[in-house]
């Protein structure tokens, strides 16, 4: 059966966690727009709108490549350093025939309708590969842009880390209206050899009319690291993703660092689950949710079936004002003697003496709130790049004033 | 006497906490560079006092008055009472999960300071490594201590209420506590040039023998039952218990 077969048969199968999206509702086809040589020429809105999400178009010397997507356009994609390859993916299917021997290994094509919708309505993508022992100096960016009103963005994304690579990528998601309907689907699919290094932060941006559905998979070799950190702080009509990272090499490693914020109107369902599937792999998923109204379902899987695997899950919810919901829902799964799997969830308000503490330090009330909210959203990670931390810490702190 | 040097003056001050009296009818002065201490059995109402003082909204005061350089602040905030000088240390601070030392510390120095400062108030507390570490958050008892002194240094208050600074600290860092509460207290000026004093709260005494105190004080149940000088009543403490204070109140 091909991938279009199987696309065919699951085109009406529902997603198993989320709201279901009417898919007819949306168009899949818009005009194509003109390459931009120079990104930073783009409109002052778009590139404003794109800076939100950790994409800088003003001088780009701290990346080491830039794609940016609008609608179903590659409007650029150029890299700056040797050893990196950045490209639309369906460039790289013509470049590569191999390519195709990565095609739907990561996540199966059959898995719901909207990777059903994907293979099928195929628009655009990227291709980051970073070569045998190449080591990017600075980020790669990559933007998926939505601006025509109720589109649905169909992504195909390959991330490639070849041996003792290392591959440090930001991702941006974003749209141009307001308040217009959008849809973005992607798939993404990432594949670690053996001691290679991926950083992948993404940082996304909708409005209450989006649905945003990624479909992730990740496969780590034998002494690699995936580290991805994904933000999301505005509101979403609805979200749910639960990105898939089988460790399949002995000593791979994989670090989720989840940062959300729900504001009233917004559903989020984020999850995430790891495999470790070889001998002395390791994981750790963080999670820091706040709600000002919104509700969030936060999913955490750890299955460990290998000797001397260790696993930990971190999820801590705020439920800052409003009437939203904060569901924590940790799971692990061991079934071999030695492995070492743990969890913590919590969900609560802002411990009153905290802010007290602060109090008696000098600070109002809503200062000290702002600080333990501060600190509640700073996930410390390690292994990122100052660049990549500063536009993370940069995301946090210009979305401190809404939450407040 | 001159009103202009009494930092803190409590007059019959009776405080609940939900709903039940623990401190009746203290009174209290302290002046511009005295350091008091306060004795008392454990559940005695020292931390009670001290929480009062720094006007935390679960001490309720039912009756008195607390006078702070003269402005009564029986119904000011505790973050108002903070920033008018008055400054605590903690006998069990909570822990702040996300807040590193760091941002406490520059918040304490209220743009008064830099990330040079923080540098150098830490590394007199012996803490530079603990910067970056969420505040409280697996820190020993003399860690706690240190970094409870290290935020009153960077603070700097006029009047510095200080719950059980040497418990939990080893034998080694006490003489380093001192020094800091010294610091913290002016004690290398002279008496007269001195703007900060200090309420002391301790059990062992220990801390006495760094940090000189003027008067000493003994809380039973509530009640200040007797004053004079500290080294004399820690040995009548030491020697006959708490009975011995009792029954000269008497």
């Amino acid at each position: 059966m091909t991938y279009k077969d199987k696309a065919k048969a699951a085109i009406s199968k529902p997603a198993v966690l989320g709201e279901d999206i009417d898919l007819s509702g949306y168009v899949s086809s818009a005009e194509e727009r003109p390459y931009q040589g120079d990104p930073s020429k783009l409109p002052a809105k778009a590139k404003e709108d794109m800076l939100g999400v950790g994409i800088s178009l003003d001088g780009t010397n701290q990346r080491s490549g830039t794609y940016i997507q609008m609608d179903n356009t590659a409007i650029h994609s150029s890299v700056s350093q040797a050893g990196v390859e950045v490209m639309a993916i369906d460039q790289a299917l013509e470049k590569y025939s191999w390519l195709s021997d990565y095609w739907w290994r990561a996540v199966a094509v059959d898995t719901d309708k909207y990777t059903a919708n994907i293979e099928l309505n195929q628009n655009g993508g990227y291709f980051i590969r970073a070569l045998p022992g190449c080591k990017t100096i600075y980020p790669v960016q990559s933007c998926l842009y939505l601006k025509k009103a109720r589109l649905a963005q169909n992504v195909h994304n390959i991330i490639i880390a070849e041996e003792d690579s290392e591959l440090h990528i930001i991702t941006g998601c974003t749209i141009a209206s307001s308040e217009e309907a959008g849809l973005h689907l992607g798939v993404s699919e990432f594949y670690l050899k053996r001691g290679a290094k991926i950083t992948f932060t993404m940082i996304h941006s909708w409005n209450p009319e989006v649905a945003v559905r990624p479909r992730t998979g990740i496969i780590v070799g034998e002494d690699a690291v995936f580290l991805s950190n994904y933000v999301i702080m505005k509101p979403v009509h609805s979200l749910q993703t639960n990105p898939v990272a089988r460790c399949v090499g002995n000593n791979a490693v994989v670090r989720f660092n989840n940062i959300l914020v729900a504001p009233p109107g917004s559903n989020m369902d984020l999850g995430s689950r790891v495999f470790l599937k070889s001998r002395d792999t390791k994981t750790e998923i963080i999670s820091r949710a706040i709600t000002t109204g919104g509700n969030i379902i936060n999913r955490g899987y750890i299955e460990g079936d290998a000797p001397n695997v260790k696993g930990h899950l971190e999820c801590r919810g705020l439920i800052l004002k409003g009437r939203g919901v904060i569901h924590a829902i940790p799971e692990l799964r061991g079934n071999l003697v030695g492995i070492d799997l743990s969890h913590e969830a919590a969900v609560g308000k802002i411990a009153e003496e905290e802010i007290e503490y602060l109090m008696a330090r000098g600070l109002t009330r809503t200062e000290a709130t702002a600080t333990i909210v501060r600190g509640f959203l700073r996930v410390d990670i390690d292994g990122l790049p100052p660049v990549l931390s500063a536009e993370l810490q940069r995301a946090v702190e210009a979305s401190e004033k809404e939450i407040m | 006497m001159n009103m202009d040097n009494v930092v803190l003056s409590i007059s019959q001050l009776t405080v609940a906490v939900e709903g039940k009296e623990i401190l009746h009818d203290v009174n209290m002065e302290i002046r511009r560079g005295e350091t008091h201490a306060l004795f008392g059995p454990n559940g005695s109402g020292k931390s009670t006092l001290l929480m009062a003082i720094m006007g935390f909204p679960k001490y309720r005061i039912i009756k008195g008055n607390i006078a702070f350089k003269g402005k009564d602040i029986t119904n000011s905030p505790l973050d108002e009472r903070a920033r008018l000088g008055i400054g605590m240390s903690f006998q069990r601070p909570p822990v702040v999960r996300g807040v590193k030392t760091r941002d406490i510390v520059a918040a304490c120095l209220k743009g008064r300071g830099s990330e040079v400062i923080v540098g150098q108030l830490a590394g007199k507390a012996n803490l530079t490594d603990f910067l970056d570490r969420e505040i409280n958050y697996g820190f020993s008892g003399g860690e706690v201590k240190r970094s409870e002194i290290m935020q009153l240094l960077a603070q700097n208050p006029e009047l510095s209420l200080l719950d059980e600074p040497e418990s939990g600290v080893d034998l080694i860092n006490i003489a380093l506590m001192g020094q800091l509460i010294n610091k913290l207290l002016e004690k290398s000026h002279r008496i007269r040039d001195r703007r900060h004093a200090g309420l002391i709260i301790t059990h062992t005494g220990h801390i006495l023998d760094y940090v000189n105190a003027r008067t000493g004080y003994v809380m039973i149940e509530g009640r200040i039952i007797g004053e004079g000088n500290p080294r004399e009543i820690l040995a009548t403490i030491k020697e006959k218990g708490y009975k011995k204070c009792i029954k000269c109140a008497k």
